[in-house]
């Protein structure tokens, strides 16, 4: 009857529930904390809103345009499409838009806020260095980022940090104009107080919630991992991808890597930047190892007899 | 649920429908009686081979099973490898009916080994008088049919694919989404 071979693995979603849990708790004490200090917290609360709001619905082109990419039609590039189809009519997802950087870096990402306005985009480095099967589970990873909708996800997750970091520069700069959130000039003093206060309230937080934000993200990596290489069903060729991704960007020297300013952007802030980078180096994916022994528990079930 | 799925980053392996799948014996009679589109007694099953004890297994049982099935009802069997790592068994009989059995005994028995979700389409080839050739591609993870009418240099017969889909109408179930009647370039039928 219909069934896999690949148990439900019941850590991995614990964890993240936890995570999850965490910042929404996070996330209600925070405000709590704005609404009993402040007033003017539901002004906070819309900007902060508004940029999420903007972040959600412009990811795929943000995105896009940060790497540099450009998307491709089936005649420009028919052995993507073609593998893209084959994957799509595997997972049954709809078909994303098919995007390609000119960059020599070995990366893949998808982003887009649902599976209508995704885009699954390769570097020309990627497809040089890895072979098609490996290119394919890369794909298949990617994809799986488009399936849990992880943009969306992670757009919500790190609204509470964009709130934390707005609060904490308003609040500075009407300090030094002198203007205050109270607005009278009698209670200066004590103005100078709540600000203090939110300030150091609103970096807490902020602190908090981008450990809590990379937390999620490495969960949600390994997440696609594991579904990316049952959709394809051969673990160890996403792996052998890894090694080789992993293994050439550690050898680039540092100088290069600063060379690719948007990138690098990019790469850093991942929480707040709308995409979803394959690269290991970066505390927003999980390390190499945890990834490959993922891979290689699922190269063992796959090995079991039925 | 299937939010939640997304929510906790775990989507499942999406199944296979099987079913519908012996509504191409009728949907043949349909073609040629209404547009005189005869089944050329080719199909084929295509999948994405896993890796593993497990599925080495299973395609030995399907091996010796096809045989046997082949032997009995007196049509032929080969399996080749496309360039996109998919696994094609082409079966040959002249009787639809037995064709549809067969493709069928694939599918069951690979479900039954727990790789179902590997299963990716199966494809029945056609001709009309003109000899025109089309394909009715089976997508397993929709439980839908598209008609896929390939032409020389990468091109397809938009035309001849519309009118498949029209005479079919009301015998298949066809997939109403134009967007995911991929193109199966290079299939190894005839």
């Amino acid at each position: 009857m219909a069934r896999t071979r690949f148990p439900a693995d019941a850590g991995l979603t614990s964890r993240m529930l936890g995570t999850m849990f965490l910042l929404g708790l996070l996330y209600v004490v925070f405000v709590a904390v704005l609404i009993a200090i402040l007033k003017s917290w539901l002004v906070i609360v819309l900007i902060a809103g508004g940029f999420l709001f903007f972040q959600y619905f412009f990811s795929d082109r943000l995105a896009l345009s940060a790497m540099r990419g450009h998307e491709v039609s089936p005649e420009q590039a028919p052995e993507l499409h073609q593998m893209i189809d084959r994957l799509c009519a595997l997972a049954d997802m709809p078909k994303p838009k098919v995007a390609i950087a000119d960059n020599d870096m070995p990366n893949a990402f998808a982003t887009g806020r649902n599976q209508k306005h995704a885009v699954v985009c390769v570097t020309t480095g990627i497809m040089r260095k890895l072979s098609a099967p490996e290119l394919e589970a890369v794909l298949s990873h990617e994809l799986s980022h488009v399936a849990h909708r992880d943009v969306a996800v992670m757009t919500i997750a790190s609204f509470l940090g964009i709130l934390a970091g707005i609060v904490v520069r308003s609040s500075i700069y009407s300090g030094a104009f002198g203007g205050g959130w109270g607005r009278s000039n009698d209670r200066d003093s004590n103005a100078g107080a709540v600000i203090l206060l939110v300030v150091l309230a609103s970096a807490v937080v902020y602190a908090l919630s981008f450990l809590l934000t990379r937390l999620l993200s490495r969960y949600r990596e390994l997440s696609a991992d594991r579904a990316g290489a049952i959709l394809i069903g051969r673990p160890s060729l996403l792996a052998s991808a890894l090694v080789k991704i992993t293994g050439d960007m550690g050898r680039i020297p540092s100088r290069d890597l600063r060379a690719a300013e948007p990138l690098n952007a990019f790469f850093f802030a991942p929480a707040l930047a709308p995409g979803f980078s394959f690269s290991t180096l970066f505390a927003t994916h999980p390390p190499l190892d945890r990834r490959l022994e993922q891979l290689a528990r699922l190269e063992a079930q796959l090995g079991r007899p039925a | 649920m299937k939010f939640l799925d997304a929510l906790l980053g775990r989507s499942k392996p999406k199944q296979p429908k099987l079913d519908a799948l012996f509504g191409v014996t009728g949907a043949a009679i349909t073609l040629e009686a209404a547009a005189g589109m005869r089944p050329t007694g080719q199909a084929a099953v295509c999948f994405k081979p896993a890796s593993g004890q497990g599925f080495a297994a299973a395609s030995e049982e399907l091996k010796g099973l096809l045989e046997l099935a082949v032997t009995e009802a007196g049509s032929t069997l080969e399996v080749s490898d496309d360039r996109y790592g998919y696994r094609w068994v082409v079966l040959a009989d002249p009787e639809m009916e037995d064709l549809v059995t067969s493709v069928h005994l694939v599918n069951s028995t690979l479900e039954q080994h727990g790789f179902g979700p590997q299963l990716l389409c199966s494809v029945f080839a056609f001709t009309d008088d003109a000899g025109r050739r089309f394909h009715l591609v089976y997508l397993y993870k929709r439980g839908t049919f598209y008609p896929f009418a390939p032409l020389d240099g990468e091109r397809r017969d938009n035309e001849l694919e519309l009118r498949v889909k029209a005479t079919l109408g009301g015998d298949l179930p066809i997939e109403p989404e134009l967007a995911r009647w991929f193109a199966l370039w290079g299939l190894p039928l005839g």
